[in-house]
């Protein structure tokens, strides 16, 4: 039923990935939220080098918990993703193929996923506990001191996500709610 | 006059800390449970299983059901007959320091909204005080989640907008958040007061047992009907279409001024946390 995806993920791959796919995926994301995103476009405007390659890279928008003695990391669900929309269509442009949040995004993003190739998945919000269980390694490198927002490289295996939105443009958010309604009605009587 | 020494008001709001976040109330859990058994839609059926299986998971471990372990929102309820030795406010926050440090949970505060620096243990709390007759204390902690806060919306309606306006802000409001919160929501809604007033009733709401529902007829019945209404958007769990949008909607009401009709808001995630004692 779910496809597997070995990161990195090259545009190509990207663009084989369809809305409402749903997906395992193993190998090597990197972690940023809000204040990392405002660094990195900082970088790119000035010319200067990212802390990692994001040529083919998954960002995975993220804050984890504290990881407890002997644990990898602590809970590590998706944060909302909208916030990042202002710096997603510099990073997609210079490389970035994937994307894992959850929420809405706007249509710039959208247009620049459709230009270079490039997919948003979402995993399950609220679900920090579990998702954990597939990362498998943790490392920070760099911003450290942005405490939980820092830039963290992280290797999963079988992370669970669903393609969201493809790089057609196709949204799972409107064609999931749009066919639940068709089929099942309002009422929501099968 | 009973003395209380302020140290156990923080022994208590560093236990509440961790055990909210890592155990839902029971009756959001029965919620999800219902909605589970009642999803017609195998896609949200697919999703409930696995919050629920989260669920267990940090219940098992210990473990934050979220990483957005919040900000601690701390509700004191103090008898009148009650007099604390030591800095309440101090004893409250070095409570959500020791229960974000010795709990593993995540420090998402920042010190000024505009210079944005971590402030590194999660304080301060929002602290909200009421005096009530009696001797004891009674302290609620309910750590609040920012994908959902940030979705939570203040009308500043005319009388005339009257119950349909009411009703339309509340069906926009879940509308337009869609996905962002973590459907399934809990949905808090503070009508009447004034503007801040109105937003704290809303946040109050959330705390209420989602088993209780308002015990004045009218906003029961508004309850019931908002629920249905809201869930008949066909959002669903995580926004992928479903029926289960929302667990519940609980309303809270008071008197206002003759030119006024605020209403607030307040959307929480499925991970509606809230945990009491007293002392």
């Amino acid at each position: 039923m779910e496809r597997h995806i070995t990161l990195p993920l090259t545009r190509e791959e990207a663009r084989t990935i369809k809305s409402g796919e749903q997906l395992l995926l193993s190998g090597v994301i990197y972690t940023a939220r809000d204040a990392a995103h405002k660094r990195l476009c900082e970088l790119v405007e000035n010319g200067e080098p990212l802390p990692f390659d994001i040529k083919n890279a998954t960002i995975y928008y993220v804050g984890p918990t504290p990881a407890k003695p002997g644990q990898v990391i602590g809970s590590a669900g998706p944060t909302t993703s909208y916030r990042m929309d202002a710096y997603s269509p510099t990073l997609i442009r210079e490389g970035e193929t994937g994307m894992i949040g959850k929420g809405k995004r706007d249509a710039e993003v959208i247009d620049a996923m459709k230009k270079y190739g490039a997919v948003y998945f979402a995993a399950i919000g609220g679900a920090g506990a579990l998702l954990s269980s597939c990362i498998k390694k943790a490392e920070i490198i760099a911003y450290e001191d942005l405490g939980a927002e820092a830039l963290r490289r992280l290797e999963v295996e079988n992370f669970p996500v669903v393609a969201v939105i493809d790089s057609e443009g196709n949204n799972l958010y409107e064609k999931g709610r749009r066919e639940y309604l068709e089929t099942v009605g309002a009422k929501g009587n099968a | 006059m009973r003395e209380i020494n302020a140290q156990l008001i923080t022994d208590k709001v560093a236990e509440l800390c961790i055990d909210a976040n890592c155990s839902l109330p029971c009756d959001i859990r029965k919620r999800i449970e219902d909605a589970r058994a009642n999803e017609p839609w195998a896609t949200a059926r697919g999703i409930l299983d696995k919050i629920i299986e989260n669920y267990n998971i940090a219940d098992e471990n210990r473990a934050p059901i979220c990483q957005d372990t919040g900000v601690a929102c701390v509700f004191l309820k103090i008898g009148q007959d009650v007099h604390i030795n030591g800095d309440l406010t101090e004893a409250v926050n070095e409570g959500v320091r020791r229960g974000y440090r010795d709990g593993y949970l995540r420090k998402s505060v920042v010190k000024d909204p505009l210079r944005r620096v971590n402030t590194g243990d999660n304080t301060p709390a929002m602290l909200y005080i009421e005096l009530v007759p009696g001797d004891k204390i009674e302290l609620t902690v309910a750590p609040k989640g920012f994908g959902s806060e940030n979705m939570s919306r203040i009308a500043m309606l005319k009388p005339s907008d009257g119950i349909e306006g009411v009703k339309n802000f509340i069906l926009k409001t879940a509308e337009e958040a869609g996905p962002n919160p973590c459907p399934p929501i809990v949905i808090g809604v503070g009508i009447g007061g004034t503007f801040d007033k109105a937003a704290l009733l809303a946040k109050k709401a959330l705390m209420r047992s989602t088993d209780e529902r308002n015990a004045d007829e009218f906003y029961a019945e508004l309850e019931n009907e908002m629920l249905q209404k809201v869930n008949a958007l066909g959002i669903g769990p995580q926004g992928f279409g479903g029926k289960t949008t929302a667990l519940a909607v609980n309303i809270e009401a008071m008197p206002t001024h003759i030119a006024g009709l605020p209403v607030a808001v307040n959307i929480n995630c499925h991970v509606t946390r809230h945990k009491s004692a007293i002392i």
